[in-house]
């Protein structure tokens, strides 16, 4: 059993990163509750017309001296715009901490971390949480042109960071199963993580299968509550339908039927 | 100090508020949030004889004020939850209900049979009315026969409290909660979910799977308060109401209509905390109505 909150936060900052992301900055007025890489929170929005559910997000950075949280919202559909026209002092529901985070790599590992679009976010989480040397973490992150990359610089302190972009605006041109950190060999890395669009997630596991190295995804299915009792965002995987909420969103690839 | 406490049969409530099946897991996953022996009662997701995986992805469609959901009873089946779930949560100090799920006659006779083993179960709800499955299910609560038969096999078998959970998509549900009331149930709970449907008018597809699935949520409430207030005016054994309860308003409507006992359901997945806070409303509404037992509230409606 693993203690889960509703609570009311107070925005603090909501940003626009680029044409499609926000970063949205919460905080509490009490503790939070540990909180791992690969986690995430529901989001009331507040909107009772339309958009009846929670929304889900990755969790992106925590500040536990602060009780902040943030996270990237990249508008998708009605429930998402709405979130990013909040503003700074307005409160916010959040059901939280939910879903399993990834697994953390070992002190001697060497891990690549792949993120695409908004999948950036857990991503960085965990290159900053694994407690690695950053010559141990390369980061790669894909996006279709320079526009569309976050701004994540300061992050270098915690890993190397590559680029990959469609248009070959920033970085090396191509998806990031093209560039040569990818191509390169997997074997070189103990694990791999990835989070961000499905199609770029499944080419990153066909090849981390092939060469056999541990690889985990994050998976965003469709969900209503986020704890698991709508069985709702359920995956096919080796072990029958598991609730992407609870067994995941975080799921190795190897108990995936990719 | 208000008087909560109800009871249906030999069941007894500590209060009337409980969480609908399908909405609260097996409660379990309800104690990460809240102490379970708050609430009333707990109606635990439907079970079936044999392990059923449900219905494909996407199982769930937001709609204005609810949602659609096609799920199809996806469990582990009834000996899974008899050695992993229920030694984990028969200590919990509230009322835990079975919803109990057969694709014929025969299968909801042994699946009852095997619950009855289960000295912390002290009552079923006899699904006859899901929309999401192919065979059985809702095609014994759509009509009278049908539903009669269903719950005079099971009645054979079962002791205990016995409920039946009935369908709205029927003509007059008051027929049928008759029905099954000549049959020997001992209450009826109502309203399952409404058929419904979505179309992604972009890409022109259903948006669930199975093209169809039963709506949830404040959009079927007045509905669902109608049949209520039909059902308990037409039947003399006690009604359990559901049907987009969003509040303690909601809920002390539905027993205004007739209802001695509610479930909180859809609203769970927004607020996973709020059967809590309806408990704690309600008592403050009958201090304010200056009300000692919440039984007065049944039927209370005034015209």
């Amino acid at each position: 059993m693993t203690k889960k909150f509703v609570a009311n936060f107070v925005v603090v900052e909501n940003k626009p990163l680029n044409a499609t992301n926000f970063l949205i900055k919460v905080k509490s007025d009490s503790t939070l509750p540990p909180i791992f890489p690969g986690q995430f929170v529901n989001v009331e929005i507040n909107d009772s017309k339309e958009i009846f559910l929670r929304r889900p997000f990755s969790i992106f950075e925590v500040d536990q001296k602060e009780n902040t949280l943030s996270m990237i919202v990249k508008i998708l559909g009605r429930g998402s715009k709405k979130l990013t026209e909040i503003e700074p002092g307005n409160q916010v529901s959040l059901v939280y901490p939910l879903g399993k985070s990834f697994t953390y790599p070992s002190s001697t590992d060497k891990v690549l971390l792949i993120g695409g679009g908004s999948g950036v976010a857990p991503m960085l989480f965990l290159a900053k949480e694994a407690g690695l040397d950053k010559t141990q973490v390369d980061v790669l992150l894909g996006a279709r042109t320079k526009e569309d990359h976050i701004d994540v610089e300061h992050y270098s302190k915690y890993a190397q960071l590559h680029y990959a972009t469609e248009d070959g605006s920033k970085g090396e041109k191509g998806f990031v199963t093209q560039h040569s950190v990818f191509t390169s060999g997997l074997r070189k890395y103990d694990k791999i993580y990835a989070c961000g669009p499905d199609g770029m997630m499944r080419a990153i596991a066909k090849v981390a299968k092939a060469e056999d190295v541990f690889c985990e995804v994050s998976l965003e299915n469709l969900m209503a509550c986020g704890f698991g009792v709508c069985l709702c965002c359920i995956e096919p995987t080796q072990k029958g339908n598991l609730c992407v909420c609870t067994d995941g969103p975080v799921f190795n690839i190897k108990d995936l039927k990719w | 100090m208000v008087d909560l406490k109800v009871k249906i049969h030999d069941l007894e409530f500590k209060n009337p508020i409980t969480l609908a099946s399908g909405t609260c897991g097996f409660a379990r996953e309800m104690a990460d949030f809240f102490d379970p022996s708050i609430v009333g009662g707990f109606f635990l997701k439907g079970s079936t004889l044999k392990n059923r995986d449900g219905n494909a992805y996407p199982r769930m469609a937001e709609t204005p004020a609810g949602m659609l959901n096609a799920v199809g009873l996806q469990n582990k089946g009834i000996d899974y939850f008899i050695e992993n779930i229920y030694p984990e949560i028969k200590d919990y100090d509230t009322q835990l209900i079975i919803n109990v799920n057969g694709s014929t006659v025969e299968d909801y006779i042994a699946l009852t049979e095997r619950v009855n083993e289960l000295d912390k179960i002290r009552g079923i709800e006899l699904n006859i009315s899901c929309p999401n499955v192919k065979e059985g299910g809702m095609a014994f609560g759509v009509s009278c026969p049908g539903a009669e038969m269903v719950t005079r096999e099971v009645r054979k078998v079962y002791d205990k409290t016995l409920i039946v959970k009935l369908s709205p998509n029927v003509t007059d549900i008051s027929e049928i909660a008759k029905a099954v009331e000549r049959q020997g149930a001992d209450a009826v709970s109502l309203v399952n979910t409404f058929l419904g449907m979505a179309i992604d008018a972009e890409t022109r597809k259903p948006k669930l799977s199975t093209i169809t699935g039963g709506l949830s949520g404040p959009a079927i409430k007045p509905i669902a308060l109608r049949m209520v207030w039909q059902v308990a005016n037409a039947v003399k054994i006690p009604v359990i109401g559901m049907g987009g309860i969003m509040n303690a308003a909601d809920a002390i409507e539905f027993m205004l209509a007739g209802a001695s006992v509610v479930q909180i359901g859809t609203a769970v997945f927004k607020d996973p905390l709020l059967a809590v806070q309806i408990i704690k409303e309600l008592e403050e509404y009958m201090d304010r109505h200056n009300i000692q037992n919440v039984n007065d509230l049944v039927g209370g409606l005034q015209m």
